[in-house]
Formats: structure tokens, C-alpha cells, sequence
């Protein structure tokens, strides 16, 4: 092995490195200058991001546990992109954080090391590192999850995520055994050759499936997802509807269409009947929601299922849309969330008739806020439209017309729910509005970043076109 | 063709937008109307000259109106279907060009008199040029998916507009309701385009539209249900226009969205956004025509001729004048889609085509002027209600006889414009379709009568003590009412059939004199009839007799044929026909759209405890959940 390999995992070993390099400064940074190591990690993840995006190869280490290839690649800086900005949204939040309550650099450490564990969630080559990736992304955010240890709900949110993703990861590596006992091996290659549609294998896929049905919060795998939105702190509410929903949906997606390809007469009913089941319960729950993290945790479940639309497609276009989707999803979600964090952060409020009257206190805010909505409802021309289409077209094209007027029923309904928040804001008056405030400049700098994600994702074509040719790799 | 001058067209209304919507607190009310009207200026003369470029100068080769296409690649979507974005020009696109332009125009001028003193008086305007611009851009679409987006677009500025007075809640309520039923129609349209793309490999309107092209041709080599594939996703795609276009039973919106404010209503509820399904049906008549023999078509036909008489039928029960001109429109509406419905394709046999886009034409002045009027009233009187009108016509000199030149131009008198474009609409449903025409020929004599009714009850009628005198409008709001006056009486004149045809070949169109002698007699009664109604209902008796003396002296056997009137229309065609409809149409038909959304909102109520919020119930039902899938795929859905 020559040392250049090593560069295939690029993105892995910077992002230790980073990590390791906040614990030595969380150690050696004196006390009053503390605060400064939000700067500090700002500004060397970022570095990262930037550096993600320089060109790479492919190949595999570690006799193939390992792979990398453009379109891993691509889903690395996708993710990479969604946490700056939800540093950049977090920052003002957690420099307070540590000035009060001495605590904030376990936060970065706890947040990379999760992500550390998509990154070889995503590029592994066998189901080992599938689990020890799986396992690595789940546990510290549930860690996150408790981190405001003053409140109860925060620790109950941190509690409920741990019993439950145990739960998951249980019953995913049961599935994984089976899979195991029928082929003999736990290399993806491996697998392929000797799959076979019997039964063990399809209860094996279906406990497999359910563990990452979980991460996604599909119905019925979902339970956790409100609860632990509401009680945890904002950012990680965040992380876990975009980031970690991200990832999981990015590694279900190679699995379905290369390890388990030859399953696919079954898991497209499967997907079939989740996707729906996910888009009414989400949507029907979301309708009733008070709270914004709840609602935003609701809506983002029926999203979920949206995407399922891709995933049964199967192809090329199916890849494409899905990470397409994912993509513009990421945007507009850390939009809506960080329009939240914005707002809890000043006043503590966090119900939609706290929103009342925005507009007229808070223009920008809620413009934005507006576009977020927008955006995940799939009004043209802002980018979530495009994403929604093309899931649609992908479907179609299948012939799966009665799930795509299914998904489209949906989307007329949850626009209902996502007008509610925009007439709270704009139309709406309210006697105790929230009172202007001024953004600091990481907050503005995350929100800024997001609407341009939102106006120019849709209509700059470029990307789907390189996504799509990323996205022949399945074919 | 100079397409940058075209490009300019829809930009110019978007920098505006973009202008007044960006500076919206540091630009002075009145300065903000003056950059609106200048804005909209520049794109109507920039129409204007397309439009005399197209028909006078180069667009035609052999006696044809050519399509001119400007589009680039957007973007490649699969390997085989790209999507593009561009400008179209050919006669339709043209003359909306100029539809929206004119109308848009006016109401900008308008809106500076009506709106004046208003709160969000830029805001207003921002949204009347976001209006604009996404209209243009619907009219000049090359493709399903790039008139889709302006579609939605459209819809969002529309709800903005609406829902523009947010103090009233019956206001908010209208725009989140037109917004969602025309979204529920546009569910249709969405499917319908995704179905097309899928299966003649383009969304190009040139090539699905080109007679001897592999997307007409080879209809007939998918099937699904007994129909063709492509008959579906245009059924589809109809659904889209017909929620736009508000025909039934999709219309429910329409009545509500006159919440809006009055020159709102002119706009976008007259004259260029609802008649956008129109629109659509005419950009692919090629393919409505030739796919199955025209089976979309007739479908298209038959909603139009139904959604006319109802619209016709309840118009006559209202008492708002804004909802009687709601009803009136959709009743034109369906006009306009009968006529394409029965169309045909070639030469003369296109002639309904022509009549549906010439009505298209002369509607929108002549509706757009009476919502214009209208609005002048209300300014005026501070009601909608015809209660609180009467006698006007001594305060409001201008708006009465714009008014009335209005009424009779969509009354079919002649020489007025509706008389010209209705004749030819009822002359092609009579050669191709008996029924529907007689449906054509009823609907004319109700429009004539329920216009009257509202025209003798503003203006004539009671003479009502007002708190404040009524006086007439300012000048900012009379001149588009003179000007939209004089479209509507010269505007029947216009030879359309040589500019805008099916074939885009041109051919000479004749008035056929007994079927236009049948339509114009028929709404001479409609308005006799009105006449007589209100000269009963009011003592103004002496004044009426004056005004039609020998008509009055022709009917003087008065009591008795004011009795049989009165227990006809009365008791019958009220009490029996029309308030039963009107009826219906709140109670089901609302009742049925507003049920599903309270049956949506109930069921998420009861399937509320499922959340209980205790781990244990949420992992009974992963590991419920997990043996449920398991046992359904391994031993039930196998295959």
C-alpha cells in the first residue's frame, strides 16, 4: 500500500485530525479565551469544505472495506456543506454556551466524530464498517441530544434517542447476520453473487432496512423523531433531520441499488408502501403541530417519504433526483431550522403563534422563513420545486403514476400546513409580536448561504447535469 | 424577429418587482406607481411592436404564420429528454402579448387613483408587476415544463394579490382558498405533463404539436384503460387549465377571490390569469385535436358549454356586483372553451378556434373594463351590495355610459366587440355541435339579462340617499375606463380570423346574418326583460318610459305580462332554477372541497394519540412494525 492511498480517504483523516486538534486547543486554550474556539472550528471546518471539493479518485482500501468514488465523494460534501452552515447557525448559541456554563468544545468533538462515522457509513465496502459507521454516527448525537443538561425534556430527548436507536441498531444487525448466514460473506461484493430470493434473505434485508428506516424516521420507524426534535436543542434537531437523515438515505440507496439489487421485486413493494404510509402520517401529524421544532420534525418525516419516490425508481435518473432532492432538501430544511434557532436563541420562543406578526418586526426573518417553507411545500420557481419534480418524473417513468398522484395529493396538503406558518407571519397581527433584533454575523452568514441555496440550486442546471453523470455508476 | 426586444418584454415588469419589492420602504408611494406604470409602459410598446413585427412584417413565409423559437438547453434531464427555456412567437403568444400588456397597463393606471392613500401602496405594485411578469412568461413558454413554473407563479402572485387586504379575514380565507383548489387542479396538470414528457420524449410544444410528428402520429401505440395514453395525460392537463380557467366544478374559487381589491379582479380574475387554461387548451390544440379523434376535445366542449349556463344561471341570483361579473366571467370562460371544443383544424373548419381567441380578445377589454367600472362604483358608494345602489348614473356620468357600452358589448349588440366574436362562436358550435349551441344561444340571453340587471340597478333603479354624494373618479381611474370603452367598440372590427387561426393560415370569415339575427334577438329580450324587471321592482316607472318609450308603449298591456313575468321569473326561474343551483353549488359542490379538507384536519386529530410519547409504545411498534412487514412480503405480496 503506497502512501497516496491514503488520500482516498481524504476527507476521514482531516476531519480526525480537526477533532484531535479541538481537544488539544479545548485543553491548552485558557479559560477566558474559550469562546474563541467556535472561530477556531469555524474556520478549519470550512477549510475542509473547501478542500472536499477538490477532485478525487476512486478506489478501495483496506481489501475493499473501504471504497470511494465520485458520487460518495459528492454526498461527502453535501453533508460537509449542511454542517458548516449549521456551525455557522450554531455559533452564536454556543459561544454563549461556553461563556455561561464552561461546556461547548465537547459539542464539535462529539458533532465531528458523528459525522466521522456517516463518512465510513457511506464508503464502506462491507457490512462491518456499514455497522461500525452506523454506530459511530448514532452515539454521540444522542450524547448531543442530552447536551443541555439543565432541562428535562433535553435529557429525555437524549435518553429516548439512545433507547431507540439501540433498538434500531439491534434489530439492523440481526438483519445483517442473516444476510450474512446465506451469502458467507459480509463484503458487498461478495454478496451480490451469491444472493438469492429466499426467505431468510428477504427477513434479513427487512430487519437490515428497518435499522435505516430508523435513521430516516420512515413510518412506522418514527416514534422518536418529535420527541427528540422538541426536547433537543436546536442544532441537533437540525443535525438530525438533515444531516443524519442525509447520510442514512444516501447509504440506503447503494445498498438498495448495488448489494441488494437482485432483491428488487421485493423491496420496491416494500418502499412502495412505506413511501405512502410516510407521507400521511407525516403530513396528517404535521397538521396539528403547535410547537415549530415539532412541526418542522413532521415535515420533514412526510419529506422522507418523498424521497422513497426516487428510491423506487431504481436508476440513474433515480440516483440522481434523490441526491438532487437531498441536496436542495438540506437547504431549505437548515433555512427553516435556523430561522427557529434565530428566534429561541433571543426570545425562547419556539410556538407557531409566537410567529405572529413577524413580518412586521422582522422582515428578513421571515422572508426567509417564507422561502424555506416554500421551498419544502415545492413552489416554483424557488429550488424545492425542481427537487419534487424530478423525484416525480423519476417515479413516473416506472410506471408508478398511482404513487406519484399519491405523493402529489401530499404535497396539496402539506402546502396547507406550510401556508398556516406563512399567514402566522405575514398575515396575521398579534399584541406581543417579536421584537426586532439584530442577527450576529455567523447566524446572517448561515441564512444567507441557505437562500442563495434555495433561489439558485433549482435554475443553476449544471449540477443536475453532474449529478446525473456521477449517478451512471448503478447502471 | 428581434428576440432580445421580446426577452425584454417580461424582464422589465421583473426589475420593477424586484425594485419596489427590495426598496419597499425607501421609495415614496407615489414615485413607486409612476415606476410601476412606467415599467408596464415599456412592455406594452415593446408588444405593440412584436406584434406589428409579427403580423404586418416578417412573420409570414407562403401566407402562413410562421413559430419563431428562441431556446436554449437548460437542462438534460434523462438521456434522452432535455428540458429548454425560451420564447415562442406566434399568433396566440402574440396576441396575449398584447391582451396582458393593454389590460395590464390599464390597471396599473387605474390602480394609482383606487389604491391611493393604501398602506401597501408599494407592495401593491411590486405584486402587480410579479403578476405581469409571470404572465409573460406563461405566454411565451416553448415547453410543458417552463409554462408550469409561470403557471404556479401566476397562482403565487395571484394569492399575494388576493390575500392583499390581510386585515380582512374573509380576504385571507379567499387567497388561501384559490390557491389551494387551483393547486389541487394543478395536481392533474403536473401528472399530465409528467405522462407526456414520458411518452413522446419531449415537452416541446413545436414537436408534440407538429400534425405529421411522431407524438400526434403515434397516438394510438399506448393504451391504458381503453383510452390512449396521451388522451389521458391531456385530460390531465385540461384539469390544470380548468381550475385556472375556473370551470366546474373547480370554479369555487372564483367568487371568493373577488376579496381582492376591485382593479385586482380586472386583472387577474378577467382578463389574463383565468383565461391562462383557455391558453393552454389553444398551445396544444394540435394535439386536443388529432389525438383519438378529438376525445379530449369534446370533453373540453361539453365542461365549457355546462360551466357556461350554470355560471349564466347563478349569476342572476347574486346580489354583490363583484360576484355577478365572478359568474359572468366563468360563464364567458366556458364560452371560450366550448368554442375551442368544437373546433376543427384546417382552413374554415378552424373557425372555433379563431372565435375562442378573438372572445379571449374582446372579454378581456370588455370585462376588464366592467370589473374597472364596477371598482369606480364601489370607490364611489363604499359597498359592493346593489342595495346600497340606485340611480348613479346622475353622479357618475363617465362610469355609466362606459358601463353600459361594456354591458352591451357582452350582450352581443352589435356593433360592440362581444357581438362579432360571440357570433362567430355560436356560428361554429352551430355547424358542428346542435346541442351546444343551443346551450350557446340560452347562456346569450341570460348574460344579457343578469348584465342589465346590475346595469339598471347601479345606475338606474331606486334613487338611493347616500351619506356621502357619490362623485365621479379621478381622471387616473376614468382614462382606462375611456380607453377600455374604445377597444370595446372598435375591437369587434379587428379581422382576426386572417391573424390568429388553428392552421395559422388565414381565412376570410363572413357574419352568418340569421344566426347572428337569432343571438342579438335573443339578448334584446334578455335586456327587455330586464328593463321590465326593474322598472317594476322601482318606481321609476315615468323615467323608463322616457328612456325606451316605444319599446314601453309595445308592452303596455303591462299588468298582465308583469304578472306572468314576475311568476316566471319569480317563482320559476328563482326560486325553482336558480336559487337551487346557487344552492347547490355553496353546499356541494364548495361543500364537497371545503369537506375534504375538514375530514383531512379530523383525521390527523384522531390519529393523534398514536403519539403517545413513552419509548416503549414506540418501540412496540418498530418491532410491530418490523413483523408486519416481514410477514406481509415473505408469505403474502410475493411476486
Amino acid at each position: 500500500m503506497d502512501f497516496s492511498n491514503f488520500l482516498l480517504m481524504r476527507h476521514e483523516i482531516i476531519l480526525l485530525a480537526i477533532t484531535l486538534l479541538l481537544i488539544v486547543a479545548e485543553v491548552f486554550i485558557p479559560q477566558n479565551k474559550k469562546p474563541s474556539i467556535v472561530h477556531l472550528a469555524i474556520l478549519l471546518f470550512g477549510i475542509h469544505t473547501i478542500i472536499g471539493f477538490l477532485p478525487a479518485t476512486d478506489g478501495n482500501l483496506f481489501g475493499g472495506m473501504f471504497r470511494t468514488n465520485g458520487l460518495i465523494h459528492l454526498f461527502k460534501n453535501v453533508l460537509n456543506v449542511g454542517v458548516l452552515i449549521l456551525l455557522l447557525q450554531s455559533a452564536d448559541w454556543l459561544q454563549e454556551k461556553i461563556v455561561r456554563q464552561n461546556k461547548g468544545t465537547e459539542f464539535f468533538i462529539l458533532l465531528f466524530s458523528s459525522l466521522l462515522g456517516m463518512y465510513f457509513m457511506i464508503s464502506s465496502g462491507d457490512f462491518l464498517m456499514f455497522y461500525l459507521g452506523l454506530e459511530l454516527s448514532t452515539l454521540p448525537v444522542a450524547a448531543l441530544a442530552a447536551y443541555e443538561t439543565a432541562n428535562r425534556k433535553s435529557s429525555e430527548a437524549g435518553v429516548k434517542l439512545i433507547l431507540s436507536s439501540a433498538l434500531a441498531s439491534g434489530v439492523s444487525l440481526f438483519g445483517i447476520s442473516m444476510l450474512y448466514a446465506t451469502s458467507g460473506s459480509i463484503y458487498f461484493n461478495d454478496i451480490i453473487q451469491m444472493i438469492t430470493s429466499t426467505d431468510l434473505t428477504i427477513l434479513g434485508m427487512i430487519l437490515f432496512f428497518a435499522g435505516l428506516a430508523f435513521k430516516i424516521s420512515l413510518v412506522p420507524f418514527h416514534f422518536w423523531t418529535a420527541d427528540v426534535y422538541e426536547g433537543a436543542p436546536i442544532s441537533i434537531a437540525s443535525f438530525l433531520s438533515v444531516i443524519s437523515k442525509g447520510a442514512a438515505v444516501f447509504i440506503l440507496m447503494i445498498l438498495l441499488f448495488t448489494v441488494l439489487k437482485p432483491l428488487m421485486h421485493v423491496w420496491e413493494n416494500i418502499i412502495y408502501v412505506v413511501a405512502v404510509l410516510t407521507m400521511f402520517i407525516g403530513n396528517l401529524f404535521a397538521l396539528r403541530q403547535q410547537n415549530m421544532k415539532r412541526f418542522l420534525a413532521f415535515s420533514s418525516i412526510a419529506q422522507a417519504g418523498f424521497i422513497l419516490l426516487g428510491l423506487i425508481a431504481g436508476s440513474q435518473l433515480g440516483t440522481a433526483t434523490v441526491v438532487y432532492f437531498v441536496l436542495i432538501y438540506v437547504f431549505s430544511n437548515l433555512a427553516a431550522f435556523g430561522v427557529v434557532q434565530a428566534i429561541s436563541l433571543q426570545t425562547g420562543k419556539e410556538n407557531i403563534n409566537d410567529y405572529e406578526g413577524l413580518y412586521r418586526t422582522n422582515p428578513n426573518l421571515s422572508l426567509v422563513m417564507m422561502l424555506a417553507l416554500f421551498s419544502l411545500a415545492g413552489i416554483p420557481p424557488v429550488a424545492g420545486f425542481f427537487g419534487k419534480f424530478f423525484l416525480f418524473t423519476a417515479a413516473a417513468s416506472q410506471g408508478y403514476y398511482v404513487l406519484v398522484f399519491l405523493a402529489v395529493v401530499n404535497v396539496t396538503i402539506s402546502l396547507y400546513y406550510y401556508l398556516l406558518v406563512v399567514r402566522a407571519m405575514f398575515l396575521r397581527k398579534s399584541d406581543n409580536p417579536i421584537p426586532f433584533f439584530k442577527n450576529k454575523i455567523y447566524m446572517r452568514l448561515g441564512l444567507l448561504i441557505t437562500v442563495l441555496g434555495i433561489l439558485v440550486l433549482g435554475l443553476y442546471s449544471p449540477l443536475y447535469d453532474y449529478i446525473y453523470e456521477l449517478s451512471g455508476i448503478f447502471n | 424577429m428581434n428576440f432580445v426586444n421580446i426577452i425584454l418584454i417580461p424582464l422589465v415588469p421583473l426589475a420593477v418587482f424586484l425594485l419596489l419589492g427590495i426598496f419597499n420602504q425607501k421609495i415614496k408611494p407615489s414615485v413607486s406607481g409612476y415606476i410601476g406604470v412606467a415599467g408596464l409602459l415599456v412592455s406594452t410598446l415593446l408588444s405593440l411592436n412584436t406584434a406589428y413585427q409579427y403580423f404586418f412584417v416578417n412573420g409570414k413565409a407562403d401566407g402562413v404564420y410562421q413559430t419563431f423559437v428562441e431556446k436554449t438547453v437548460w437542462m438534460n434531464f434523462t438521456d434522452t429528454l432535455a428540458i429548454d427555456m425560451g420564447v415562442q412567437i406566434d399568433p396566440i403568444s402574440v396576441m396575449m402579448l398584447l391582451v396582458v400588456s393593454i389590460v395590464s397597463l390599464m390597471v396599473h393606471i387605474y390602480s394609482r387613483g383606487y389604491m391611493k392613500g393604501d398602506d401597501g401602496y408599494t407592495k401593491f405594485f411590486a405584486f402587480l408587476s410579479l403578476f405581469s411578469f409571470s404572465m409573460y412568461g406563461l405566454v411565451l413558454a416553448t415547453n410543458l415544463f417552463q409554462i408550469y413554473i409561470f403557471w404556479e407563479l401566476v397562482g403565487v402572485s395571484s394569492y399575494l394579490l388576493i390575500g392583499y387586504y390581510y386585515t380582512k379575514p374573509s380576504a385571507v380565507s379567499a387567497a388561501k382558498k384559490a390557491f389551494i383548489v387551483t393547486r389541487f387542479a394543478d395536481l392533474g396538470f403536473l401528472i399530465g405533463i409528467l405522462i407526456m414528457g414520458f411518452y413522446t420524449g419531449t415537452y416541446d410544444f413545436e414537436t408534440l404539436n407538429n400534425p405529421e410528428g411522431s407524438a400526434i402520429l403515434n397516438w394510438a401505440s399506448t393504451s391504458f384503460m381503453g383510452l390512449s395514453v396521451l388522451t389521458w395525460a391531456l385530460i390531465l392537463i385540461f384539469i390544470g387549465g380548468a381550475g385556472k380557467s375556473a370551470m366546474f366544478p373547480l370554479h369555487i374559487w372564483l367568487p371568493d377571490a373577488m376579496e381582492g381589491p376591485t382593479p385586482v379582479s380586472a386583472l387577474i380574475h378577467a382578463a389574463t390569469m383565468v383565461v391562462a387554461g383557455v391558453f393552454l387548451v389553444a398551445r396544444l390544440f394540435p394535439m386536443f385535436y388529432f389525438v383519438e379523434e378529438g376525445f379530449a376535445l369534446n370533453i373540453v366542449a361539453y365542461v365549457g358549454a355546462f360551466s357556461s349556463l350554470f355560471a349564466a344561471i347563478i349569476a342572476i341570483t347574486q346580489t354583490d356586483i363583484k360576484r355577478v361579473l365572478a359568474f359572468s366571467t366563468m360563464s364567458q370562460l366556458g364560452y371560450m372553451m366550448l368554442a375551442l371544443g368544437v373546433s376543427g383544424y384546417e382552413g374554415h373548419e378552424g373557425l372555433g378556434y379563431m372565435a375562442s381567441m378573438f372572445h379571449l380578445f374582446t372579454h378581456a377589454m370588455f370585462k376588464a373594463l366592467l370589473f374597472l367600472c364596477a371598482g369606480s362604483v364601489i370607490h364611489a358608494v363604499h359597498s359592493n351590495y346593489l342595495k346600497d345602489m340606485g340611480g348613479l348614473r346622475k353622479y357618475m356620468p363617465i362610469t355609466n355610459i362606459t358601463f353600459l357600452i361594456a354591458a352591451l358589448a357582452i350582450a352581443g349588440v352589435p356593433p360592440f366587440a362581444g357581438f362579432f366574436s360571440k357570433d362567430e362562436i355560436l356560428v361554429a358550435a352551430f355547424e358542428h355541435n346542435k346541442l351546444i349551441y343551443f346551450v350557446g344561444v340560452f347562456v346569450a340571453g341570460l348574460t344579457a339579462f343578469y348584465m342589465f340587471r346590475i346595469y339598471f340597478g347601479i345606475f338606474w333603479g331606486k334613487d338611493t340617499k347616500y351619506e356621502h354624494k357619490p362623485h365621479e373618479s379621478p381622471i387616473s381611474m376614468t382614462f382606462p375606463l375611456l380607453f377600455l370603452a374604445l377597444l370595446s367598440i372598435i375591437g369587434g372590427f379587428i379581422p382576426f380570423s386572417e391573424f390568429v387561426t388553428a392552421d395559422k393560415a388565414g381565412f376570410e370569415a363572413h357574419l352568418n346574418y340569421p344566426l347572428a339575427a337569432i343571438a342579438v334577438g335573443v339578448g334584446l329580450i334578455g335586456i327587455a326583460l330586464a328593463w321590465i324587471f326593474y322598472k317594476k321592482e322601482n318606481d321609476l316607472a315615468n323615467k323608463m318610459v322616457n328612456f325606451f318609450g316605444p319599446v314601453y308603449q309595445w308592452t303596455s298591456d303591462k299588468f298582465y305580462f308583469d304578472e306572468i313575468y314576475l311568476f316566471i321569473t319569480k317563482k320559476i326561474l328563482f326560486d325553482r332554477v336558480s336559487a337551487p343551483i346557487a344552492k347547490f353549488d355553496k353546499k356541494y359542490v364548495d361543500g364537497t372541497m371545503v369537506g375534504i379538507g375538514n375530514k383531512t384536519v379530523l383525521t390527523s386529530e384522531k390519529i393523534k394519540g398514536m403519539q403517545s410519547g413513552k419509548v416503549q409504545d414506540y418501540a412496540f411498534a418498530f418491532i410491530a412494525g418490523v413483523v408486519i412487514i416481514a410477514l406481509v412480503f415473505i408469505y403474502l405480496w410475493t411476486d
